[in-house]
Parts: C-alpha cells; sequence; structure tokens
C-alpha cells in the first residue's frame, strides 16, 4: 500500500488481517515518519529495534490467524507509563536513567493485544503543566499552525501534559497514544492537536507502573485519530487489575458496538455554569453547532445546572498538589534516578530534589506541603474534599435528568510556545476537565472544527461513571457531523 | 481479688502519682507483608524480602493483605475492643532513608479497633482493669545501618512494609509494675490469639512509655514519651528512672519540657532525642491509593467464634478448677505452654501442689539451667508423678527435691530414681520403733529435760530419728510414734 499513515488503527488492523501490508511494513512506515518529524521533539526515546522485533512476531502471530485486536499497530508511549527495559522518566531529570524491571498494567494489555511499541513521548514534568513546557527535555512543537491572524508563523504548543502524545499522533508518527489524565491532560492536548481523547471512569484502568502525579485524579485513557480507534484502543487499555486496589471490577460495554447506536432519544445537558465570562465566540458558535448535531441525530438537549463548578479548579489545586507533594516524596535520590551527594542525608535530599525537580513541580510540592501541614490541613484540604464532594454530588443529580454532557473541550485553541502566561491563567486551561476528575467519571474530546485561524478545537462529552458508552455514541454522531478531516501541516506523509 | 491502690511515690516535698500510658508496636503474625506480597520472616539476608512496592519504585501501588486484617481484627476481639467496620488508612509524611515512599501507611483518624480493655494481676494479688484507647495496622519501616562503613550508611528494607498493630493504651497506668504486668499480659493475649509471636528481643513487639507525675487530684503534667524499648525489664527502668528524673526536676522547681527520649540499657537512664520543637509534621491525609478498609460484620462474628481461650478465661478456670492462688493463675495463664503443663502435671494430682512444685521448683531450675519449658528434662507427666509419690506418702517433701534434682540431671522418672536410690520412705513402724528407741537411749539427758517441760525439743528428737533413718522415715509415723513413746 502507499499511504500507510493514512490509515486509521482500525483500518491497518484491516489491512494487516488482509495482508495489503506487514506489520513490519506499517512500524517501518512509522519509524520513518518519526525520523522525518523529529523537530517537534514529541519522542523523547525511539525503541525501533524493538519495535521491528515486535512487528516480526506481530507478523508471525498474523500469518497463523492469532493476530490480537491491535495486532501490529505502533504505539507511542507516553513516558509516564512504566515500561521494562526502556528508560522511563516522566520527563523529569531526577527520574534520569531509571530503567524499570516492570511493565505498567496498561501497556502490558496493548502488548498483549498485539501493539507494537515505538518509543516514548515527551510530557511536562510528572506531568504537569498544560503547555508540555515543563518538560527536562524542552517542549513539544504542535504540528498545527496557524494558517491566518496573530498565531501565525509561531510555533504552538500541543497542550499538556501528555503533549507528546497528541503531537505525534497529529504528526502521524504513531497511530495510537496512551496518555494520563488528571486534570485534562488527555483532553486538552487531543483537543489542541485535532485527535480524539477519553479519559475514562476512574479505575477503569489501572495505575499499576504509571508514575503516579494525584492517585485519586490519575487516570489513563487513549488518544487516537478517530472515535472508532478510540473505542478500539479503550477496549484495550481497560481492565480490572488486583494490583491496584482502585481499579474496578465491572465489564466495559461493547465500545464497537456504541460507534453506530446513535443518540437517538438520547437526553444531552447544557450546563450553564460553563459558559464563561468574555468567553471566545468560536468556542460558543462550535457549542452551539455540536448541540444542533446532536439534536439532529435524535438527542434533546436541555439546559442544566452544576451549582459547583466555579470551586472546581480551586479544589483541583488544592487536592491535586497535596497528593503530589506525597507521591513524589520517593524521589529522594536513594534507591533510583538521580542523586547529588551531600554532607548530611537531608543535605542529599536537598541537593538532590533541588537539582532533579523543574520549578513547576517544585510549585506544586510546595503548595501540596502547605496544604496538609499542621494548623492549615482544615482549612485547605478538607474543605477541598468537601467541594469535590459537593461537585461529584452536581453531576449524580444532574446525570438524573440527562445521559450525558455537552461543554467545549477548552476555553481556547492551541496557544503559542513559550507565551509567558502567568500560573493562574495556565491553569483556567483546565476549566472544562478538571471536574470529571474531581467526579471520577469519563469524558471524552472530539475534534469538530477548526478555528478561524485554520487551529482545531474540540468538543467534550461527559457522561456518568462506567457510561463510556454513551461519550462513544455521542462522540460517533459529532465525528460524523463535524466531518473533520483536516490533517496537520506537520504531519508525517 | 482486691482493686489495687493507685500507689504513691514520695518525694523530697511529698507524694507524687506516676500516669503511664503505653504504645505498644507488635508485629502481625503474616507470613506476608502489609501491602505486598513478600516474605515478612525474620532472619533472612539484607534486601531479601523486598518487592516493588516495599522498595517504592515508581507507579507502584499497595494492596492490602486480608490476613493481616483478619489478625488485626482477631486482635481487637481478644482486647475486648469494638472493631470498627470502616476504617481509613492514612499517609504520615516524613523524609527517612529507610523510609521508602517517604511516607508510611498508617490509619490516625479512623484505625480498624477502637476502645476495649485488659485486665492486670499484679504480685500481691490485686488486679485492675487498664484502658486500650484504639488499635490501628500500620507498615513499619525499613532499617538503616551507620556502622558497616566509615562514611556511607547501609540500608536493609527486609521490614520495610511489615505489618505492625499500633495498640495504645489509655493513660490508666500508676507504676512500673503495672506497666510491665500490662506488657505481659497484652503479650499473652497476643500469644494466646497467634496474631504475634511477641518475641521482644527480635524486634516484634516494642513499647514506647508516655510518662508524667502529677499531685494527686491535680491537673495532669507534661509528658515525656521514652521511644522502642524491647524488654519487659527496661520498660521498667526506663520508667522508674524517668519518674525519679522529672520528680527531681519539679521538687528543684523546673518544669518537664514534652519530648521524645531513648532509653540506655547500660546505663538505664533515658536521655533526650527530640523537642517537641523539632517534632515532624506528618501531614496526615488519607492514602489515596486506598480504599476505605471496610469489614463484613458476619466476618467480624465468624473470626470472634473461632477465638482461642484466651489468658482471663483460662485464668478463671485455673482458680475454679483447679483452686489455686490468683497469683499462681495469672502466672500459669499467661503462657499457653505454661498452662498446658500445667494442666497435663495436674491431672489426677494435688494441684496446688503440682502448681507449687512448678512455679518455685522447675521455673527456678529451669532459669539457672537457662532453658525454656519446652526443653525441660523433667516431663509434666514426671513432674504429676512425683508429687504423687509425695501425696501417697513414699517419699516425703525433702526427698522429692533430690528426686527432683536427678530427675532434671537425667530425665528420669521419679519412680525410677526412687527405685534405683533407695529414697522410697520407710513406713515400717517396727523399723522406726526401733529407731526411736535407739535415739532415746542416746538422748537420756533431753529425754528428762523434754518430760521436765521442754517441749520444744520434739523437733530435736524428730529430726535425730529422720537423720538415724537418712531422711526416709515417713514424718507422719515418726511423730506418732515418737509422742507414744515420749508421752506414753
Amino acid at each position: 500500500m502507499s499511504d500507510l499513515l493514512s490509515l486509521t488503527a482500525v483500518a491497518a488492523r484491516s489491512a494487516l488481517d488482509k495482508k495489503e501490508c506487514s506489520a513490519s511494513e506499517l512500524t517501518a512506515a512509522y519509524l520513518k515518519a518519526i525520523e522525518d518529524t523529529a523537530d517537534n521533539n514529541a519522542y523523547v526515546a525511539v525503541t525501533a529495534e524493538k519495535a521491528m522485533d515486535m512487528a516480526k512476531a506481530s507478523d508471525t502471530r498474523l500469518a497463523k490467524g492469532e493476530g490480537g485486536a491491535l495486532e501490529g499497530i505502533p504505539v507511542g508511549v507516553k513516558d509516564m507509563f512504566c515500561t521494562k527495559g526502556v528508560e522511563t522518566t516522566a520527563s523529569s531529570q531526577i527520574l534520569k536513567g531509571f530503567v524499570p524491571t516492570y511493565e505498567s498494567t496498561v501497556t502490558s494489555h496493548l502488548w498483549a493485544d498485539g501493539a507494537v511499541m515505538l518509543g516514548k513521548l515527551n510530557c511536562d514534568e510528572f506531568a504537569m503543566g498544560s503547555a508540555n513546557e515543563t518538560s527536562v527535555f524542552g517542549p513539544v512543537t504542535n504540528p498545527w499552525t496557524a494558517a491566518s491572524g496573530d498565531l501565525k508563523g509561531k510555533a504552538l504548543t500541543p497542550g499538556g501534559s501528555s503533549g507528546g502524545s497528541a503531537a505525534a499522533m497529529a504528526a502521524r508518527s504513531c497511530l495510537l497514544a496512551p496518555g494520563t489524565d488528571t486534570g485534562g491532560s488527555i483532553r486538552q492536548p487531543a483537543a489542541f492537536c485535532g485527535m480524539v481523547g477519553l479519559k475514562p471512569t476512574y479505575g477503569r484502568c489501572s495505575r499499576r507502573g504509571i508514575v503516579a502525579f494525584a492517585s485519586s485524579l490519575d487516570q489513563a485513557g487513549p488518544i487516537t485519530r478517530d472515535v472508532a480507534d478510540c473505542a478500539l484502543m479503550m477496549t484495550s487499555m481497560a481492565g480490572h487489575d488486583a494490583g491496584d486496589s482502585t481499579s474496578i471490577d465491572a465489564p466495559m460495554p461493547d465500545l464497537m458496538a456504541a460507534l453506530s447506536t446513535g443518540v437517538k432519544g438520547m437526553r444531552i445537558g447544557i450546563p450553564d455554569q460553563y459558559t464563561l465570562e468574555g468567553m471566545n465566540q468560536e468556542i460558543v458558535a462550535l457549542w452551539e453547532k455540536g448541540r444542533a448535531w446532536l439534536e439532529d441525530a435524535g438527542a434533546s438537549c436541555v439546559p442544566v445546572s452544576l451549582p459547583h463548578t466555579q470551586y472546581a479548579l480551586p479544589a483541583y489545586y488544592i487536592v491535586a498538589p497535596a497528593e503530589a507533594s506525597s507521591n513524589l516524596a520517593r524521589y529522594d535520590g536513594v534507591r533510583y534516578g538521580q542523586r547529588v551527594e551531600g554532607a548530611t542525608l537531608d543535605d542529599m535530599y536537598a541537593k538532590t530534589r533541588g537539582a532533579g525537580f523543574g520549578d513547576e513541580v517544585k510549585r506544586r510540592i510546595l503548595i501540596g506541603t502547605y496544604v496538609l501541614s499542621a494548623g492549615y490541613y482544615d482549612a485547605y484540604y478538607i474543605k477541598a474534599q468537601q467541594v469535590r464532594r459537593l461537585i461529584q454530588q452536581d453531576f449524580l443529580t444532574v446525570f438524573e435528568q440527562v445521559d450525558a454532557l455537552l461543554t467545549p473541550s477548552t476555553p481556547t485553541a492551541a496557544f503559542p510556545l513559550g507565551e509567558k502566561m502567568d500560573a493562574v491563567s495556565m491553569f483556567l486551561n483546565d476549566v472544562f476537565t478538571v471536574p470529571a476528575n474531581l467526579a471520577g467519571i469519563p469524558a471524552i474530546s472530539v475534534p469538530s472544527g477548526l478555528s478561524s485561524d485554520g487551529l482545531p478545537l474540540g468538543l467534550q462529552l461527559i457522561a456518568p461513571a462506567l457510561r463510556e458508552d454513551t461519550l462513544i455514541r455521542g462522540a460517533a454522531v459529532i465525528e460524523k457531523a463535524a466531518g473533520f478531516d483536516y490533517v496537520a501541516t506537520g504531519a508525517a506523509s | 481479688m482486691t482493686k489495687s491502690v493507685s500507689p504513691l511515690v514520695e518525694g523530697r516535698t511529698g507524694p507524687w502519682e506516676v500516669i503511664i500510658g503505653l504504645e505498644v508496636h507488635a508485629q502481625v503474625s503474616s507470613q506476608a507483608k502489609l501491602f505486598s506480597g513478600s516474605s515478612a520472616a525474620f532472619g533472612a539476608g539484607p534486601n531479601e524480602h523486598v518487592s516493588l512496592v516495599d522498595a517504592a519504585m515508581p507507579g507502584m501501588l499497595p494492596v492490602i493483605n486480608r490476613f493481616c486484617v483478619e489478625q488485626a481484627v482477631r486482635t481487637g476481639l481478644g482486647l475486648n475492643a469494638e472493631i470498627n467496620l470502616v476504617s481509613v488508612f492514612d499517609r504520615k509524611n516524613y523524609f527517612y532513608a529507610d523510609l521508602p515512599q517517604g511516607y508510611q501507611i498508617s490509619q490516625f483518624k479512623q484505625p480498624i479497633v477502637g476502645e476495649g480493655s485488659i485486665n492486670i494481676t499484679l504480685s500481691d494479688g490485686s488486679s485492675r482493669d487498664i484502658g486500650i484507647e484504639r488499635l490501628h495496622l500500620e507498615q513499619d519501616a525499613g532499617k538503616s545501618m551507620h556502622d558497616q562503613h566509615p562514611t556511607k550508611s547501609f540500608i536493609d528494607l527486609n521490614r520495610s512494609g511489615v505489618a505492625l498493630m499500633e495498640i495504645v493504651s489509655k493513660p490508666d497506668m500508676r507504676s512500673a509494675e503495672e506497666a510491665a504486668a500490662y506488657v505481659s499480659k497484652l503479650r499473652a493475649i497476643l500469644r494466646f490469639l497467634g496474631t504475634c509471636d511477641g518475641n521482644m528481643e527480635q524486634g516484634s513487639l516494642r513499647a514506647d512509655c508516655n510518662v508524667s507525675v502529677r499531685r494527686p487530684g491535680e491537673p495532669l503534667g507534661t509528658r515525656t514519651e521514652t521511644k522502642n524499648l524491647n524488654s519487659i525489664r527496661f520498660i521498667a527502668q526506663a520508667i522508674n528512672s524517668e519518674v525519679a528524673r522529672q520528680i527531681e526536676i519539679l521538687e528543684d522547681g523546673g518544669t518537664i519540657d514534652q519530648e521524645t527520649r531513648l532509653f540506655d540499657n547500660a546505663t538505664g537512664q533515658t536521655r533526650p532525642m527530640r523537642s517537641k520543637e523539632d517534632a515532624h509534621d506528618y501531614r496526615y491525609f488519607p492514602d489515596p491509593d486506598l480504599l476505605p478498609l471496610k469489614l463484613d460484620a458476619a466476618w467480624v462474628d465468624q473470626i470472634r467464634d473461632t477465638l482461642p481461650e484466651l489468658p482471663d478465661a483460662l485464668r478463671a478456670r485455673l482458680l475454679n478448677q483447679y483452686g489455686l492462688t490468683p497469683y499462681d493463675a495469672s502466672l500459669i495463664s499467661e503462657d499457653r505452654a505454661v498452662a498446658a503443663y500445667y494442666e497435663t502435671a495436674a491431672a489426677g494430682q494435688d494441684a496446688k501442689i503440682v502448681a507449687n512444685w512448678m512455679t518455685v521448683e522447675l521455673f527456678g531450675a529451669l532459669n539457672k539451667m537457662g532453658l525454656d519449658l519446652a526443653d525441660s528434662p523433667v516431663k509434666p507427666e514426671q513432674l504429676g508423678k512425683l508429687v504423687a509419690r509425695i501425696t501417697d506418702g513414699t517419699i516425703s517433701g525433702r526427698i522429692a527435691k533430690d528426686v527432683f534434682a536427678l530427675m532434671l540431671e537425667s530425665g528420669a522418672d521419679p519412680d525410677q530414681v526412687i527405685e534405683e536410690k533407695g529414697f522410697k520412705q520407710v513406713s515400717d513402724t517396727g523399723a522406726i520403733e526401733a529407731m526411736i528407741d535407739a535415739v532415746l537411749a542416746d538422748n537420756a539427758d533431753k529425754v528428762a529435760e523434754y518430760r521436765g517441760g521442754k517441749d520444744k525439743l520434739f523437733g530435736f528428737f524428730v529430726g535425730q530419728v529422720m537423720k538415724a533413718s537418712q531422711g526416709q522415715a515417713n514424718p507422719g509415723v515418726v511423730n506418732g510414734l515418737l509422742k507414744q513413746k515420749l508421752d506414753g
């Protein structure tokens, strides 16, 4: 076949079955694409030899008719996933040189289904960031560029923290990419890069072997080219794991079937509180379009209220740093990763962590340590947990009336790299995505159109816990109506 | 059984009341650690029992060991305590080289076991209840070794993640003796339950002692906490030295600093470790890697139904069934092996004499020989038989001691020793009469004195006859015949 890179995973999988191409050819094409798009800095490690070995093994299984659901599909792995024998750093200096002797449960599932590992993808350090600018490997460039307007000619962020993953998907230097989402780290970069990104129900994907950021919020999920690939990959990634106490033991609905179920009779809520003051009119217009598309397909859309939405972000920026401050205590230079020697144990800790963590990570460790400390715990951490409960309750109440919620994925399209943004504006990027993490419920971002400058914009659907099938149904309808078939200018061909 | 009165310590300026509360760390008897599958066995080479979870590798998550939870519940039930069907694991955050996660998983606000109590008996036979505040599950840390290398410290993570129960008493103890009795009793209960081996030398059981003093009736004084005491003797020493130190400071007009102290085995004194100002802020918060621990009430009942006989029940049975003194009953009921030995020895025998022989002669001898009861050369059946030979008049109590000494040496049966050594008591009145006659004939002057009213000489004649019989004459028979001959 001539244009292997244009195939979706579902199409590629079918082509492999029909012997229209081999897994080795497919993998070789992607390894070349990685070289061709190396400028975007998406990959922090390319495991070419391993990829070709895995592809050959896939070809052997395919020849015997034993191909798995993802057999031969080339995958780029966010550097938050521990990969056996392959350096895993979470894009942090402190983990440089750390080579796990174990594989994360989620990536194990992908390999067990026959997927091929291309390498490790850049991300914000410990997944803390919304622009992929906090990585020790430097920023990733979004393969999309503005066709007009102020942003024209500027290098744009792919979003974060799964910036390398979304950028590699948009650049067609991998065909599937597992990401992690703590406050929007899958959905926001997917939206910025014109990809589908799904954050499943908390507990759907095992966290075992994923470098922890904020344990009660972290959830792995797929970043894919279209909704069908998302359904395929989600099914492979999910599953109960006895090695993660917060893993859910509940069957995944048939997501492939949900692709064609449609939304007839479905009730969609449009939350009042997601309309922000001074909101970008293009985003408002897209949101309106999304509503019309769903209604045209037979759904009814109604305004709903999630009264505590405005407190989601402040609560998130207490809970997430609090957990992170404790989760990152293990990076102490004693057992693995980087160590800077010191005169005493405390001195060694201070020097190791001082040199090993970047500014954003340090900022969050400080905030987290502060909000958990004696005298402040009740005012911050406990209060934030109470807010979190109220936000969960908001969703539970609203899901008594509607099957899903429709919102924009982000308040803006991709913004320029290196733009001096204050921390608070940067945090506002997550305003639409964070509530789903706090509530532990699934949400998906679907590419739905281009801004007037030619940059991708996404719409988000949010569903009740365990209803990923509802997300896939709605997303498939939006995808079809939007007819989003644009390719990034920086994509390999 | 009497209720004990709070003992006061007399200072230079008047009496002081001592207030003691204990935090006991008991290692859960379990094959595997609290949150990982690695072995919790003692004595392996450094870092041989360490999993990815124990070493806190990135992305590794704790998974609760159901058996450890069961052990904690069993212990709670054995302490007559409330079992909390919902409890929460928290992270206690601090940095140390042998704490790989940078936090210890413990239970802070919602422990698995709530209030309970332990009844202790003191050597004067008095008894009292000591309240249990709570019991919670937590992980042990690893071990730092600073003496292996001139400039480096070595870390052994074998203990990292081993399950501990922290059992916190109420501040109900008033003397070192009570504290010692509390720990012995607690250890006995844990051992009977099989939830902790109670081996203090190996560190399976260690105590932190909170001590303060006050004038009787006044509010509580400032307390100090002496950490990590690993023997009952050290607990008593540490408390006594701390009480003396605090009283001296207060009587000199000083104040007690709230601080953590260490006990020095060599000097028997405590010394400061860190003051309240240096105390860690542990930043406790619920561990987001673990869901709240929810227990099924039926499961708890099932554990309750399978509890073994515990020291208090055994003690009550020993009192009722064997008529033992409270003190002997306490002593024997503290160790199931001791109780089993006793019950075997006492079967069909005079139970009180058996108890006496066991607690005085046998324990004394084993102590001197440095042997455990399990290794005793004298088996329980043999001790029982020895007592039988005393009560059936075959040997006297005094001869029995010689027989016992030989039994200890050879492990032989008492009958065999009595036979071989010719210890059999002489009850043949003819033989004894002949001996008496000879003694009276040799001591005609003393006979006259006796008959003249010097009654005390009777013992002298008994002694002479016994000597003549080489101790084998039945003392009862000797007494009777002698009385007849002297008075008649």
